[in-house]
């Protein structure tokens, strides 16, 4: 089905639940240990769903999905989502025993399936999650779709049915110019996020979440990848700290780095 | 020699990223990183990838160059690469696909692999045997071995964890690889680069970097002042790249830049994780900055507690003055 009305687009944006990026981790027992850790939505995501929010403002999208694929506790920021302005939402429910061993690969795969049913003209996700630092759903997802992707970008503008796309590259920006359907993954850049009014928190709480269970949708969840160990980095131990000018200038002489 | 170690099986592909008809530092390093695993070939695509060739054939490790000619490829596009790939590893049976962690290898390696159906490794800092790698994760806060059981291995592997590969003394077998049809989905607009006679921030020996504790743009003219003299590169957080005050590709951190310097000297900068997951291999590290309860001094080699905008000046009159003589 195609969509021919270049303003009535539907975007599909894609949340995930980590542990906070201000938190530091800790590594115990060959395994990061994150329970009871806060837990909030992926900051890239944050970037993604406000992107997709504008869209809508600017009447270029009228519908917003926000999808999800986690464990129960996961609902939580697609309630954010939508308390943000998502009209609706997706939850993938993963067994809570699964959830940190589900790769890349499998959610580009639930993504792919979730595609034939939504049909969003774009998709917009994180550049990467905090917790796995993978940076690679939004690559891979496209990939499975042969679906052009935007990725790292900065600025998104939607006109005649393309999506011209700023992105973040090594020495300064590039601009690209995809079709739709698209993946589009935000960079830091992108916008700056706003946050859930409490009325809108409370309005959230009876937008419909579509919940399905994963095994219904015929992904195969095996682990690519298998952790072998887990360790935390080697610590540096603190040097000198100095009081004058002088005697850090003769320091860092000495260190050879002057 | 009957050494038939597991390292020697296999058969490593890289995908060349080009600068002004060199190879990036990271393709350098990526092609060191490639060794491990096997004899190495590149692929080098693009309008002048002919001329290209003859210049990666003569880096030392490379066993065997192979050439695709087509301006479809020469803005780096993944959606013309993946296919590209797709072809050479169907044609010779790569067990490696590797690029440099760079805005192009991390666009382009995760497609080629949904291809294949295997799983994608980003930013490995190092290769155990051919189917084992260390990777980071949460911010660089613990560190992960990995075991990949896909057939084909597709990773990005980070230049400062590898050495880069010797320019000149090789004699690589250059051999044609034919284009794939343009796909034609998505099409380059243009490149906005920041042009810069400055050394590169991924390659420079020393980094000097300001946090929020610059207060302001302007005052990174005095952080130029002391790089100019120390040949060093100019660095950022990513508050104040939020902020406006220098463009985001000076960023450093999870999210922006990895760099591994011999010197990097932090001004004005608490040291949160997510900065310092993007330099903390590197060798020296000193720290200027008034709070002394700042995270960073638990990590700095040198330390002084005192205000950047009188250190400053200072360190760059003493540099000067040392330089002169």
């Amino acid at each position: 089905m195609f969509r021919t009305i270049p303003n009535y687009l539907k975007v599909a944006v894609c949340v995930k639940r980590v542990v906070d990026y201000t938190v530091k981790v800790r590594v115990k027992d060959n395994k990061v240990q994150t329970a009871n850790s806060k837990m909030s939505v992926n900051p890239f995501d944050e970037i993604a769903i406000e992107e997709a929010i504008q869209l809508k403002e600017k009447k270029i999208a009228d519908e917003v999905v926000a999808v999800t694929i986690g464990g129960k506790k996961a609902e939580e920021v697609l309630r954010t989502a939508m308390a943000l302005g998502c009209d609706k939402a997706v939850h993938v429910v993963i067994p809570d025993a699964a959830v940190d061993s589900v790769e890349p690969l499998a959610v580009a795969r639930i993504l792919q399936k979730l595609h034939e049913e939504i049909m969003p003209d774009i998709w917009l996700l994180g550049k990467q999650a905090v917790d796995g630092d993978f940076g690679c759903t939004p690559q891979l997802l496209a990939g499975l779709l042969d679906a052009p992707q935007g990725t790292f970008a900065s600025k998104v503008e939607v006109k005649d049915k393309k999506v011209t796309v700023t992105r973040e590259v090594d020495a300064g920006r590039q601009v690209v110019e995809l079709s739709m359907p698209c993946v589009l993954a935000a960079d830091l850049r992108l916008n700056t996020p706003r946050f859930p009014k409490l009325p809108n928190i409370m309005k959230a709480r009876k937008k419909p979440i579509d919940t399905k269970d994963v095994k219904a949708l015929g992904v195969d969840l095996t682990p690519h990848l298998s952790t072998e160990t887990v360790t935390e980095p080697a610590t540096r131990k603190a040097g000198v700290k100095v009081k004058t000018v002088d005697e850090f200038y003769d320091k860092l002489h000495a260190a050879k780095v002057l | 020699m009957f050494r038939a170690t597991a390292l020697s099986l296999g058969k490593a592909l890289v995908i060349a990223e080009m600068v002004g008809g060199k190879a990036s530092p990271a393709t350098l390093s990526a092609i060191t990183g490639a060794t491990k695993v096997g004899p190495v070939t590149i692929l080098v695509a693009g309008a002048s990838a002919k001329d290209e060739a003859q210049v990666l054939a003569k880096i030392k490790p490379v066993a065997s160059v192979l050439v695709t000619v087509g301006e479809q490829y020469s803005h780096g596009l993944p959606e013309e690469y993946a296919p590209l790939i797709d072809a050479a590893v169907k044609a010779n049976g790569y067990t490696h696909v590797f690029a440099g962690t760079s805005a192009f290898g991390k666009n382009v390696i995760p497609r080629a692999a949904a291809r294949q159906s295997c799983m994608p490794i980003p930013e490995v800092t190092e290769i155990v045997d051919e189917n084992t790698f260390v990777r980071q994760t949460y911010a660089g806060n613990a560190i992960t071995t990995i075991k990949s059981s896909d057939k084909i291995k597709y990773c990005t592997l980070r230049g400062t964890s590898f050495e880069r590969a010797e320019v000149g003394g090789g004699s690589a077998a250059v051999a044609d690889l034919a284009a794939t049809p343009a796909v034609g989905k998505a099409k380059f607009v243009e490149d906005q680069l920041s042009t810069s006679d400055k050394p590169d921030l991924m390659t420079a020996a020393t980094v000097i970097s300001g946090g929020r504790g610059m207060k302001s743009g302007d005052n990174f003219k005095m952080l130029e002042e002391l790089a100019a003299p120390l040949n060093a590169a100019v660095g950022a957080t990513r508050a104040v790249v939020d902020a406006g005050y220098v463009p985001n590709e000076m960023q450093i951190g999870q999210t922006g830049k990895t760099v591994a310097p011999n010197f990097y000297l932090a001004c004005g900068i608490s040291g949160a994780i997510q900065h310092v997951a993007g330099m903390k291999d590197s060798k020296v590290i000193a720290v200027v900055n008034t709070d002394e309860e700042a995270p960073f001094f638990q990590i700095a080699d040198y330390g002084i507690v005192d205000d950047l905008f009188k250190v400053l000046p200072a360190l760059t009159e003493k540099v000067k003055a040392a330089n002169g003589k």
